[in-house]
């Protein structure tokens, strides 16, 4: 029976919690930036001139098709041969923002054709003006559409963040790392961590849920 | 400083080999475990129910090189004596294919509706024959743009594999990049080889699926 001990952990429950702070910042400022090129991408995407449409659909291909490693590491290591310098939270705020923008564009983008043309039709009929179309009849339906994908996108976002510690950013899984560097309990130091990210997923599963129960609440058919 | 060149060329080829290797293990052995996950979540067992969701919720909720590094260091723990990195790297990939690939079908399996289940236990068929003949067909046609998206995202996600030292084809990038200070130049090559392997893939997902909701 092999031993295990949790215990040499415990000293570096700071590190830990630095790790998920650093995580959650990673994970929540590339939704914010991600969710504002999503937005763009789509409007694009939907309306824009064919150029445009173009080099939308190009740069989701491209970051649809590439793995998000060499990304992240294109963003860290290229910049610097030309003089720029990010540091590797900022390179990996960057570089996940691009990832999730790309996700995020295809996911609105469906969101907004889910509403078919002839609700937009019947609204401006009924002589509302096209903010109003847009904020009362396209948006909340089109919200509620779009809103399990993009938060099982925001999951697999927070779960992605862990190859930032691949250019040494140091949120949860480069904080691993270097526990494991220390205290040698690579085994104990790496199943503690999948549970925090595990906990972590669980939570925001949970407030997602919650929040959708209580946004969504009209019915969607009669 | 060497410059890139020919040899460089050959190393990443050879990489690629391991990218293959690792993405046909993964479905070699994660293909049947996520069939008989699949089987366990939509079946009329309580029991084998709860542990196939708890298994598929708790994967999902981990990351993928959270689960390379519980394998690579806890398999030599668990089984108390060392084993070559390949097997704990495919074994990684092995739970996290069988995970996303059972979730996956089950979605297949739970479309197909469950009188077709009925139909068949009326003809006399077996829970086998009912499956095999009746709701495998059509739930392999529901979930084949799924699988094929699935499989988009498992070749990119060997990549990951470099983290615990294997030589696929990023770790490769990764040591050209060092050898020769051009990141630029390395990084997009091997982007690039990814993007020609993957984009058909995403390519025939996408025409799968178009054909799939036209048909209905």
């Amino acid at each position: 029976m092999p031993n295990f001990n949790f215990r040499p952990l415990w000293r570096y429950s700071d590190q830990f919690i630095d790790g998920v702070l650093t995580t959650l910042l990673l994970t929540v400022s590339a939704t914010m930036i991600g969710l504002i090129i999503g937005i763009i991408g789509a409007i694009v995407l939907r309306g824009g001139p064919k150029p445009a449409r173009i080099a939308v659909r190009t740069y989701i291909e491209i970051i649809r098709n590439t793995p998000a490693l060499l990304q992240i590491f294109i963003i860290f290591f290229v910049p610097p041969t030309i003089g720029l310098k990010f540091s590797p939270i900022q390179a990996s705020i960057v570089a996940l923002s691009i990832y999730f923008g790309a996700y995020a564009s295809e996911i609105l983008r469906s969101g907004l054709n889910s509403i078919p043309a002839s609700q937009i039709e019947a609204g401006l009929c009924l002589g509302l003006t096209r903010w109003q179309v847009l904020s009362r009849i396209v948006l909340p339906p089109a919200i509620r559409n779009i809103y399990p994908s993009i938060t099982s996108q925001f999951v697999l976002l927070l779960l992605g963040t862990s190859i930032a510690s691949q250019v040494s950013a140091d949120e949860l899984f480069h904080a691993a790392g270097f526990i494991d560097s220390r205290t040698y309990r690579s085994f104990e130091v790496y199943a503690l961590t999948c549970g925090i990210y595990f906990t972590l997923v669980v939570l925001f599963k949970i407030a997602f849920a919650l929040v959708g129960r209580a946004a969504f609440r009209w019915p969607t058919r009669r | 400083m060497r410059q890139f060149s020919f040899s460089d060329l050959l190393f990443l080829a050879t990489a690629l080999e391991w990218t293959f290797l690792m993405a046909a293990i993964a479905l070699a052995f994660g293909v049947p475990v996520g069939l008989a996950l699949a089987l366990a979540r939509t079946s009329g067992s309580a029991v084998l129910r709860t542990v196939a969701t708890a298994l598929i919720e708790l994967i999902q909720g981990i990351p993928l090189l959270g689960l390379l590094m519980f394998f690579y260091f806890g398999i030599p723990v668990l089984v108390g004596k060392d084993v070559p990195t390949v097997v704990a790297v495919g074994a990684a990939y092995t739970i996290y294919t069988a995970v996303f690939l059972g979730d996956i079908w089950r979605g297949g399996i739970q479309a197909v509706r469950q009188a077709q289940w009925e139909a068949g236990a009326c003809l006399g068929l077996s829970w086998l024959q009912q499956f095999v003949h009746i709701i495998a067909p059509q739930a392999f046609r529901i979930a084949l743009p799924a699988t094929v998206g699935f499989l988009v995202q498992l070749i990119k996600n060997t990549s990951l594999a470099s983290v615990v030292g294997l030589v696929e084809l990023a770790r490769a990038g990764q040591m050209i990049s060092a050898g020769t200070f051009q990141p630029l130049l390395v990084y997009t090559l091997v982007a690039a080889i990814y993007f020609t392997i993957c984009f058909p893939l995403t390519t025939w997902s996408r025409t799968l699926e178009a054909r799939l909701n036209g048909a209905r």
